[in-house]
């Protein structure tokens, strides 16, 4: 048990350093031109794109420029950004509490959605309700997050604010510490924008695997015992085929966490997504390696996470 | 030998006879694969097209495509779809938009299973460090959120059909390789592949003519499931602006420039979307469909009691 632990921590390990190296390559070695000049902009003075490379160290040879960089990783220290010297790492921080709201809500509806309607759908499996079930949760899935957010944005904000009934803002974060209900009032769009399209996919994979696990022998026997059907499903085949659900929201999470781009730029919401498309806007090149990098820190982590509590779960598990 | 073929053959022949016979019966297929022929039309012809309804995609009609104060016209006689924030036809760049799609999801569906057949057979069938390798390139793949390294690929290369197709790619190859690695694995130990061994078959052989074709058939199904991904992701990467780089009209892009516009045009926003939701449902439910036909096991699954 601690000996899988281990090896799936060293493997998380290496796969953030492949990472890593894969960013280091693409912003130090593969970039076509010098990377100072790209990044000082067109109208930067020879002084300026001089001080630019002397702060990236690309003055340096590669490999010095290299040990520079994964030393400064391993002490969680992404530098400073180019637009305001402000510390990357403590920039992202700062706008974390933004995804983490949209992503962690998020996630908690789909599962609110997804489990009642799996568990529906699967017990009426191939019959009409199923059906219909399984070609909306088809056509949510269908349907791109930002063609969502742009149609709840004309429906729910702007038609409905003109019809005189301003529900909705039009966008904006207010901290949950500062006003518990206007933050509540501020996400529920962004969350349903990101909602359509994620509960349908977890309604279908609930529904497919508790039809697996009813297949099973085992639940042939409780029912075989005489169980009233509501036991034999919520006690008996329901829990373990929540194992593909607990899998997909962890790594969903983990990929959310690392920023929600579109429906952060819909919304107007600040968070670390927004923080990557204003990066590359401004040329900001130490805050888009920093949040390439911690967005891959979150979905790996996310993945060890998953498969220790899989492995919790169902210690027949193995690597 | 010749015999065994020979009959494989036949009763290879027969069951997609069945298969065909089987998914022409389901309306919810026949549908959704008309949509996509007429997509494909739309694609193919979209000079045509355009020339018919005159109006090129990139053209402003400032005069006859706004209103005296500026304002996009809605769906008329002359743009049946209305214009768009500057006076095009939103039409003409719908079409085009389409046939981006088309090109861009069907040319990165095919790179994908191309590399992930490849390298899964490989995997599959040798194992060893080939195995290893795609098992920790997947991983670190997965581990990449896509808009952000397309961002920063964007950053670095600049905004083009080129780099949006290679970052695709590169998301999408993976999951494919490692479901032909595991159909492999499974397949490796089955009778006909110990067969072909014995009668002394190539490795090279018993891959491409034993293997490949008894897996083909999931291939299909994750590859048309693959597309509607696709096209979201270029749907995406253009939204943001990390697509196809404008003028050229792309259906993502054309929500884009109209995004702001939607309290004067809700047209120029409706349509693009619609005709987005509608291509990546079809192809969802073309896969669906595709999966109950060849998979006929996997819709009795569902039959329980």
């Amino acid at each position: 048990m601690i000996g899988y632990v281990l090896r799936r921590l060293a493997f998380g390990l290496m796969t953030l350093w492949f990472i890593s190296l894969a960013v280091f390559i693409l912003f130090y070695v593969a970039t076509p031109g010098d990377p100072a000049l790209m990044f000082a902009g067109e109208y930067a003075t020879y002084e300026q794109i001089d001080l630019i490379r002397t702060r990236l160290g690309l003055d340096q040879p590669l490999h010095v420029q290299y040990f520079t960089y994964i030393g400064n990783l391993l002490r969680f220290d992404f530098g400073t950004s180019f637009v305001n010297q402000e510390d990357v790492l403590a920039t992202i921080l700062r706008r974390l509490p933004v995804t983490a709201s949209l992503a962690f809500g998020t996630v908690a509806i789909w599962v609110a959605i997804a489990i009642p309607t799996g568990v529906f759908s699967a017990r009426r499996a191939g019959r009409l309700p199923d059906r219909l079930v399984t070609a909306t949760a088809l056509a949510g899935m269908s349907f791109p997050t930002f063609v969502v957010g742009t149609l709840l944005f004309y429906v729910l904000f702007f038609v409905l604010t003109n019809a005189g009934f301003p529900v909705f803002p039009s966008g904006g974060y207010v901290a949950f510490t500062r006003d518990p209900l206007e933050w509540l009032r501020h996400m529920l769009l962004p969350w349903m924008t990101l909602a359509v399209v994620g509960a349908g996919t977890y309604t279908r994979i609930a529904r497919g695997s508790l039809l697996e696990t009813l297949n099973q022998d085992y639940v042939r026997t409780a029912r075989a015992k005489g169980l009233r059907e509501n036991k034999v499903i919520y006690h008996h085949a329901l829990p373990p085929s929540m194992t593909p659900v607990i899998t997909m929201m962890g790594l969903d999470l983990g990929g959310l966490l690392g920023g929600t781009i579109i429906t952060e730029r819909i919304w107007g919401l600040n968070g670390v997504g927004s923080l990557a498309v204003q990066a590359v806007e401004t040329g900001d090149l130490p805050t888009i390696m920093g949040t390439v990098i911690f967005a891959a820190f979150f979905v790996v982590a996310a993945n060890l996470i998953v498969d220790v509590i899989q492995v919790l779960r169902n210690p027949q598990i193995t690597l | 030998m010749s015999t065994q073929s020979t009959s494989q053959s036949a009763s290879l022949v027969s069951g997609r006879h069945r298969v065909l016979k089987r998914l022409l019966r389901d309306k919810v297929f026949v549908m959704a694969a008309s949509f996509i022929a007429v997509l494909f039309l739309v694609a193919i012809f979209a000079p045509l097209l355009i020339e018919l309804i005159g109006h090129g995609p990139n053209e402003p009609f400032r005069e006859t495509g706004l209103t005296a104060g500026g304002v996009p016209l809605p769906p008329n006689g002359e743009f049946l779809l209305g214009t768009d924030v500057i006076g095009r036809d939103l039409l003409s760049r719908l079409i085009v938009g389409a046939r981006v799609t088309v090109f861009v999801s069907m040319t990165c569906a095919i790179l994908s299973v191309t590399i992930g057949v490849i390298i899964g057979l490989i995997a599959g069938y040798r194992g060893g460090i080939v195995d290893l390798l795609l098992a920790g390139f997947i991983d670190m793949v997965l581990g990449l959120p896509l808009l952000v390294t397309a961002i920063a690929l964007v950053s670095v290369y600049g905004a083009s059909f080129t780099v949006m197709i290679g970052t695709i790619v590169f998301f999408t190859w993976g999951p494919i390789g490692r479901i032909v690695r595991n159909l492999v694995v499974a397949a490796k130990s089955a009778e006909y592949v110990q067969a072909a061994r014995v009668l002394g078959a190539s490795d090279t052989r018993i891959m491409l003519r034993e293997i490949l074709p008894n897996i083909a058939g999931q291939v299909l199904i994750y590859a048309s499931l693959l597309i509607p991904q696709v096209i979201v992701m270029e749907a995406s990467l253009s939204f943001l602006g990390l697509g196809v780089p404008p003028p050229t009209a792309t259906w993502g892009g054309i929500i884009s420039e109209n995004q702001l516009n939607y309290a004067v045009a809700w047209w120029s926003i409706l349509f693009p979307s619609f005709a987005l939701l509608a291509a990546t449902l079809a192809f969802n439910l073309l896969g669906d469909s595709l999966r109950d036909a060849l998979d006929p096991s996997a819709a009795n699954k569902g039959r329980v009691k």
